[in-house]
């Protein structure tokens, strides 16, 4: 029997106060609390609250058949936890159906893995350690930041104890094969690679209430026969959570065409599984993924994040920081560093679109790429100030300005 | 189509942008195929002042236009101060010139546009187009002769001129141009708020066509002038409308940060005493070179030697210094009251006043190298689509519309 896998993915993060030269030393708040509260109050009124809401709603009527997948980032968690408490307990009252399985990812939804095996490990077990405080389980499939994958990701998981993981079904890793059966990935032992089908994902994700799209309106009737009608036997619709109120917002209709859906399956005998179900199925080929993928952009690569001189100086010089950080012991510092560590930070640094002024718009709280680069190099600045500080209480108040490791390794 | 043009400044002899603009427009035009007569003013030298108005033909590559001399005391910017302590000068030497010029700025306007219309009596043409104030008579009259439709191309008011506080003469004759005129072109949205707030006209008469930068000129990728200390460069002429004051104000700021930067003021104007007094005030003497008004390759030059190049203008109509700058591989820092901020994204942009995020922006592009790197590449990129071919074609629409509707 043909199934259907639901992966939602929620994430915020810890966007950064516009961050001057002159603050270096001086001030240590690099998170703009009044512009994330603001965010998450109003992303948590539009698409939280009410799909966590309706989710349970299908879940209760469809009298446990309908089962979706959560990975929520420990950013995310925080600032619920923080600004919007009644979101966390939302999610709990899901987990608690038995019909929602959370995944593990790293806490900062970080690109930690590509620069520092070992903060990718520490932070894969703080989020680990969180998903089982408020949810009681305990993950065994992993999906890496904005679906990052490659062979040597999924060799390093499965010898941290993971099952499955999640990747992008893009053309150029698919070729002729369909995102549509379990595969393998290549050089592990027995790792499930679940792909994301981004046709049929994006339908709703992107082209939903795009006007243009020769499909639209989707009705949730017409998107149930495409999928009737799909080669294979599990088809992967991976998606932000956001999609739902936010970025299609209510008067899209979003919101009824996800009620009538799961219905409008089951009419044809199509079922619901969640991750860890899937992976007991027997991989049907061995996928060979040696450059990364991911589910950005047209490009699929990682070009969104570290695309250019600005983001990869930037990047290089945050983990050049790590050894430094982790042996002050100091746990603020610890923590200010790691919330540094976002993907977003890097994504808004892109200048790939920025000519044509699109994309890369959504939540981004900066006019130009550049702003948001000075800002992210200023707050590097203050952290190699701090352990400066923390190794030498006496250094004097004057601050020296660097882009490069090198010269700052021999400041600090 | 023929095109009876008056102009203020032309190059070599430019101090400004607008020379720089009319140049650019003129070419692109001549290039696909209007016909260009150059009306321009110029003191004639002691010999030919009988001599009102001469004619050339300028050569520019394979492509020819008329030039025509007006003999005027008419001078890029001049003041009516300026104009007078000229006039009673030339009084002495040669009794001659009483009658010749105007008393003051303002007369002399008007015998400018007098001679104008002797032009316009004997020329052919089919439309008028004038840049700013001192020929929007001329442009009047010769609409009048001749009953062909007039445009005025605003390159700068006298709000910006002034940093706020024009010239009651000037605003008239500025309101009178902009009244007369069949059509406004504005340099930029800026400029057409401006227009539409400060002189009344309707926003349907006002057609926004953005400056450009000249493209044959190859980017020198190799013409960086390498040296030890920062650089960081201004270059205009040394009034309110520029901000050579905040510029000032900021290097001192950046000097607390980063006190090995040299800061390179290149320019010259009715501010320069003051400027050299507050920088010697601020201690800066040895970190401040004043190096005068620059022309020709010194002005590459110092592009090049410059690590950033600011922009701090006050009001800037458009301001095709920074395209320039990006030209010669140094990155720039604009100011939003300007019309390049409108077609160049590739830029840091503070609001003149912000001396605090003026010297933000200074010192990251000082400390951060990925950051000038991006700036300057891709800068460069966005050039390309920044052309006077752009700008001519939308000209040559305007003309077109307004010969139909006649």
């Amino acid at each position: 029997m043909k199934s259907v896998c639901f992966y939602f993915q929620v994430h915020q993060p810890y966007r950064l106060k516009k961050y001057r030269i002159f603050d270096i030393g001086k001030s240590h708040d690099y998170f703009d609390d009044a512009l994330n509260n603001k965010i998450m109050e109003k992303v948590a009124k539009k698409c939280y609250l009410p799909t966590n809401n309706l989710i349970l709603q299908i879940i209760n009527e469809s009298g446990g058949k309908f089962k979706a997948a959560y990975s929520i980032t420990g950013t995310a968690l925080e600032q619920f936890e923080k600004f919007v408490p009644a979101v966390i307990d939302s999610f709990i009252e899901l987990g608690k159906t038995g019909n929602v399985e959370f995944l593990s990812e790293t806490y900062y939804h970080s690109l930690s893995f590509l620069y520092s095996k070992a903060e990718f490990i520490n932070q894969v077990s703080l989020h680990k350690q969180k998903i089982l405080e408020l949810f009681q389980q305990n993950p065994n499939i992993f999906r890496n930041t904005e679906l990052i994958y490659n062979n040597e990701l999924a060799h390093f998981v499965e010898r941290l104890g993971y099952k499955g993981i999640l990747g992008e079904g893009a053309d150029h890793v698919l070729g002729w094969r369909s995102p549509n059966f379990v595969y393998k990935s290549k050089s592990t032992d027995n790792m499930k690679l679940l792909l994301k089908n981004y046709k049929l994902s994006d339908d709703i994700a992107f082209r939903f209430s795009n006007k243009g799209w020769e499909e639209w309106p989707l009705s949730a009737e017409k998107f149930a026969s495409w999928l009737d009608s799909a080669e294979g036997e599990n088809i992967n619709l991976f998606m932000d959570y956001e999609t739902f109120g936010e970025h299609q917002w209510e008067d899209t209709g979003i919101f009824n065409f996800m009620r009538q859906l799961p219905k409008e399956l089951t009419k044809r005998n199509l079922v619901f599984k969640t991750p860890s179900e899937l992976i007991e199925k027997q991989h049907i080929a061995e996928l060979d993924i040696h450059n990364p993928v991911s589910w950005a952009d047209l490009e699929r690569d990682l070009s969104a994040w570290l695309g250019n001189k600005m983001q990869k100086s930037a990047i290089q010089m945050l983990y050049d920081l790590e050894q430094e950080v982790k042996k002050t012991n100091d746990n603020r510092l610890l923590e200010d560093w790691r919330k540094m560590q976002t993907s977003d930070h890097f994504y808004y640094m892109c200048t790939k679109w920025f000519s044509d002024g699109d994309v890369h718009k959504y939540f981004n709280p900066y006019d130009t790429p550049y702003d948001s680069y000075m800002s992210f190099m200023n707050i590097l600045n203050d952290i190699a100030f701090r352990v400066k500080r923390i190794k030498n209480k006496d250094l004097p108040n004057n601050v020296v300005i660097s882009e490069t490791p090198s010269l700052l390794a021999n400041t600090l | 189509m023929k095109v009876l043009m008056f102009g203020w400044e032309f190059p070599p002899n430019n101090l400004g942008g607008l020379g720089t603009a009319c140049y650019g427009l003129t070419k692109a035009l001549s290039k696909k195929g209007i016909s260009i007569t150059f009306v321009l003013p110029k003191s004639a030298s002691a010999h030919s002042h009988l001599n009102i108005i001469t004619t050339t033909d300028l050569y520019i590559g394979n492509i020819k236009m008329k030039m025509k001399y007006v003999n005027s005391l008419l001078l890029p910017y001049i003041t009516d101060k300026d104009y007078e302590k000229m006039y009673k000068g030339l009084l002495f030497g040669n009794s001659l010139s009483g009658e010749l010029y105007g008393k003051n700025l303002f007369e002399e306007v008007n015998k400018y546009a007098e001679k104008a219309a002797i032009i316009a009596k004997f020329e052919e043409f089919d439309l008028i187009h004038c840049h700013d104030w001192m020929t929007f008579r001329a442009g009047i009259k010769a609409k009048e002769v001749s009953g062909k439709p007039l445009i005025v191309h605003v390159h700068a008011t006298d709000f910006d001129r002034t940093g706020g506080n024009p010239n009651q003469a000037v605003y008239d004759i500025e309101k009178e141009g902009m009244r007369a005129a069949d059509k406004i072109i504005a340099v930029s949205n800026y400029t057409k708020d401006m227009i539409i707030k400060h002189y009344g006209i309707s926003p349907n008469k006002v057609e926004v066509v953005h400056n450009a930068v000249e493209q044959e000129v190859n980017i020198r990728k190799d013409s960086k002038i390498e040296h030890q200390d920062k650089i960081v460069l201004f270059l205009g002429r040394l009034t309110l409308q520029k901000g050579p004051d905040y510029f000032i104000e900021a290097a001192h700021r950046v000097l607390q940060i980063l006190p090995n930067t040299k800061f390179i003021i290149a320019g010259s104007g009715e501010m320069y005493r003051r400027m050299v007094d507050r920088a010697a005030e601020l201690g800066m003497g040895k970190n401040m070179l004043f190096t005068g008004h620059l022309t020709g390759e010194d002005i590459d030059r110092a592009y090049q030697m410059a690590d950033l190049y600011v922009m701090p203008s006050v009001s800037e109509p458009f301001g095709i210094t920074p395209l320039e700058s990006l030209k010669n591989n140094t990155p720039v820092l604009i100011s939003k009251q300007s019309g390049v901020s409108e077609v160049l994204k590739n830029a840091l942009k503070v609001d003149f006043w912000d001396i605090d995020e003026m010297t933000n922006k200074i010192v990251s592009v000082l400390s951060y190298s990925p950051l000038k790197k991006s700036l300057i590449e891709n800068g460069q990129r966005e050039l390309e689509k920044i052309t006077w071919d752009n700008a001519a074609d939308k000209c040559i629409n305007i003309y077109s519309k307004l010969r139909k509707a006649k």
